[in-house]
């Protein structure tokens, strides 16, 4: 039983990283109708960064976090102007290859600068851990701190999104970009900003993804990455509370499949659960349904 | 009148007259030694990426259908054409070329079952979601395959899941893949293979079959209304599609001594995808260049070492940026114009 809830904890505490970085993708595909598969790469960026600040700049860990998030922000905009918003009026398997191109540079951008070498990064979160049952089931600061963060994200987010005028506009844009043009909305504005929120809250999943698991390399962001496109497909993409819940769902699957089926088959686990869930619901958890017209 | 038929057939004999073309001059090159080696080596690869680029094509340019997952067919064919090549070797001692060729065939039938089973629940999805699946289902391949054992042991097969301790000799050992391949791919193999793929895909578009893929394509359910069975003629491509990764596969296979599931990962498939995208969505010759250029580019490039993919990756997205900007759309389309009402009288003096 013990053994049960520390793997839901852990499972749960995983999923919760998926589900930020699954927030990021489902905003950007939500307006801008694209797979940004450069997101994964952006997470791998703000860990590289928050380990430059604490290491080689001697930065405190909160410093460290807030550098991340201001650089990934800027190249989440860099990259959506210079790259992305040519493509517009494009078909999207061209900004597909875009993204991936996109990706690629970023991954071999962080090896030339960082080498190929894993790096082990050290958790920004205290170590240790708190005891629940008589000392049974031992939670670590890492997992709560995860959990907590993606709670904060995903209420903020909604907050942000439901209340503020910025995020009328973002709904607005998401359901009909020339309308909502018409209507005074500043399209190009809103799709920056939107890539702006998704690339610090990669930074966010970067930082604390390796916190938890503490090995850096140029490649660490892409199965997340790909995960947590899952997670969003999984939830219905598009959806803000879907990415939340595909990501805690994916998350728990994926540790509980590793510690009672296969430890080598998680992955396979993961992927094949999607896709029973996309057979029965063919627009994910909590996607809505678009009827075809001719 | 005789002139158009000219232009016609040559349009639609274009991709084997440049196969061929090609292959005889890399003959030519090797039998006189002005071939390096380093460039020698790739001419296998470049096969297999063509096979596997024509046949991604046939599900993302002719079905419409973004596939992200066509290296696990391709690895599908490449393990079971390895194991079956060791069997016929170890078992009847078959001559090499019977080795290949049926490794060639069992990869190519296996990776075609794997369609089937596949394409059943991924083609009742569309868009995005059909995407997501076929990526989904590329890393559950490898992910069973990281699993799997399979060892010979006199004439017998013997598999086993998750368990090394299999009697005989070891084929293919898990997440290690299969190691000690004897190597026998050539390069007239992989030209023929090259020239199977093309017969078959031409012929499958240009057929009744084709025009109702295609059909499909642009509009399902149009397509439907007329009466088409759209399940069954997507289920077509997909299927044919993945037989042939599953040949290339097997070829690729037998080009490596050692080869491990994780060659085959989701880097894979979009790298196939890459080259379809950028020699033009449907477009089977232009599938034929990208593959070779865009294979040999890197390799050629590694003078650059580290930088490479760097480069690689700027010149990806250049291409994008630059075939989508609207004023040298513009420019290319005034040029193809007076092209067109150029050799639309020409056509005219000649009738």
């Amino acid at each position: 039983m013990t053994m049960f809830l520390s793997n839901l904890i852990s499972g749960i505490s995983l999923g919760s990283v998926y589900a930020i970085i699954a927030l990021g993708y489902t905003m950007v595909y939500g307006i801008a109708k694209m797979l940004n598969f450069a997101h994964g790469d952006i997470i791998m960026v703000g860990a590289y960064i928050c380990f430059c600040c604490l290491y080689s700049l001697g930065f405190s860990p909160f410093v460290g976090i807030l550098a991340s998030m201001a650089v990934c922000t800027l190249l989440g905009i860099l990259i959506e102007r210079l790259a992305y918003k040519p493509l517009r009026q494009a078909t999207s398997l061209s900004v597909l290859i875009t993204a991936i191109g996109m990706s690629y540079f970023l991954q071999n951008l962080a090896q030339i600068i960082w080498g190929a070498n894993p790096k082990s990064f050290q958790t920004v979160i205290p170590a240790g851990n708190v005891s629940l049952m008589g000392g049974e089931l031992k939670i670590s600061y890492v997992s709560l701190v995860t959990i907590a963060a993606s709670v904060v994200v995903m209420l903020a987010l909604s907050l942000f999104v439901g209340r503020s005028k910025m995020g009328r506009a973002m709904r607005c844009v998401s359901e009909d970009k020339g309308a909502a043009q018409l209507m005074g909305v500043n399209v190009d504005l809103t799709i920056s900003v939107t890539f702006a929120i998704g690339s610090a809250l990669a930074a966010i999943a970067g930082v604390l993804m390796c916190s938890a698991y503490p090995t850096l390399k140029p490649t660490t962001g892409a199965m997340p990455g790909i995960k947590a496109f899952t997670a969003a497909v999984f939830g219905g993409i598009g959806s803000i509370p879907g990415a939340m819940l595909g990501g805690i769902l994916l998350g728990v699957i994926e540790i509980l499949g590793r510690a009672y089926v296969s430890s080598e088959l998680g992955d396979a686990f993961v992927f094949a659960v999607l896709i029973l869930v996309l057979l029965v619901k063919p627009t994910g958890l909590l996607g809505k349904k678009i009827q075809e017209k001719v | 009148m005789k002139k158009t038929t000219v232009s016609k057939y040559l349009r639609r004999f274009l991709p084997y007259l440049i196969v061929i073309a090609a292959f005889i001059v890399c003959q030519s090159m090797i039998k006189t030694g002005a071939m390096p080696r380093t460039t020698k080596a790739l001419l296998i690869p470049v096969c297999v990426y063509i096979v596997m680029a024509v046949s991604l094509n046939l599900t993302v340019g002719i079905s419409g259908e973004l596939s992200l997952g066509h290296a696990g067919f391709m690895s599908v064919g490449a393990f079971t054409g390895i194991v079956i090549a060791a069997y016929f070797r170890e078992a009847f001692g078959a001559p090499e070329a019977v080795q290949l060729l049926m490794a060639i065939i069992s990869g190519g039938v296996l990776a075609g079952i794997m369609g089937v089973l596949i394409g059943v629940p991924v083609l009742r999805l569309q868009g995005d979601y059909l995407a997501i699946v076929t990526l989904a289902f590329g890393e559950i391949i490898r992910n069973i395959l990281n699993c799997v054992y399979i060892s010979i042991d006199g004439k017998a097969l013997r598999f086993s899941f998750n368990r090394p301790d299999l009697p005989g000799k070891l084929l293919f050992r898990g997440p290690s893949g299969a190691t000690g391949v004897s190597r026998i791919a050539t390069f007239t193999a992989g030209f023929l293979l090259v020239l199977f793929t093309l017969f078959v895909v031409l012929n499958l578009i240009r057929s009744r079959s084709g025009r109702a893929i295609m059909a499909i394509r642009d509009n399902k359910i149009a397509a439907e209304a007329c009466g088409l069975d759209v399940t069954k003629y997507r289920m077509m491509a997909f299927v044919t599609s993945a037989a042939l990764a599953g040949m290339g596969g097997a070829l690729f296979g037998q080009n490596y001594s050692t080869l491990a599931p994780s060659n085959f990962s989701f880097n894979a498939s979009i790298l196939i995808l890459v080259y379809v995208v950028l020699g033009g969505i449907g477009n089977i010759t232009g599938s034929i260049i990208a593959a070779t250029v865009l294979y040999v580019l890197p390799e050629e490039l590694r003078a650059f070492s580290d930088y490479r993919m760097l480069v690689y990756a700027v010149v990806l997205i250049a291409v994008m940026l630059l075939t989508n900007n609207v004023a040298i759309k513009n420019f290319l389309a005034s040029l193809r114009g007076k092209g067109s009402e150029k050799s639309e009288r020409k056509d005219g003096e000649a009738v």
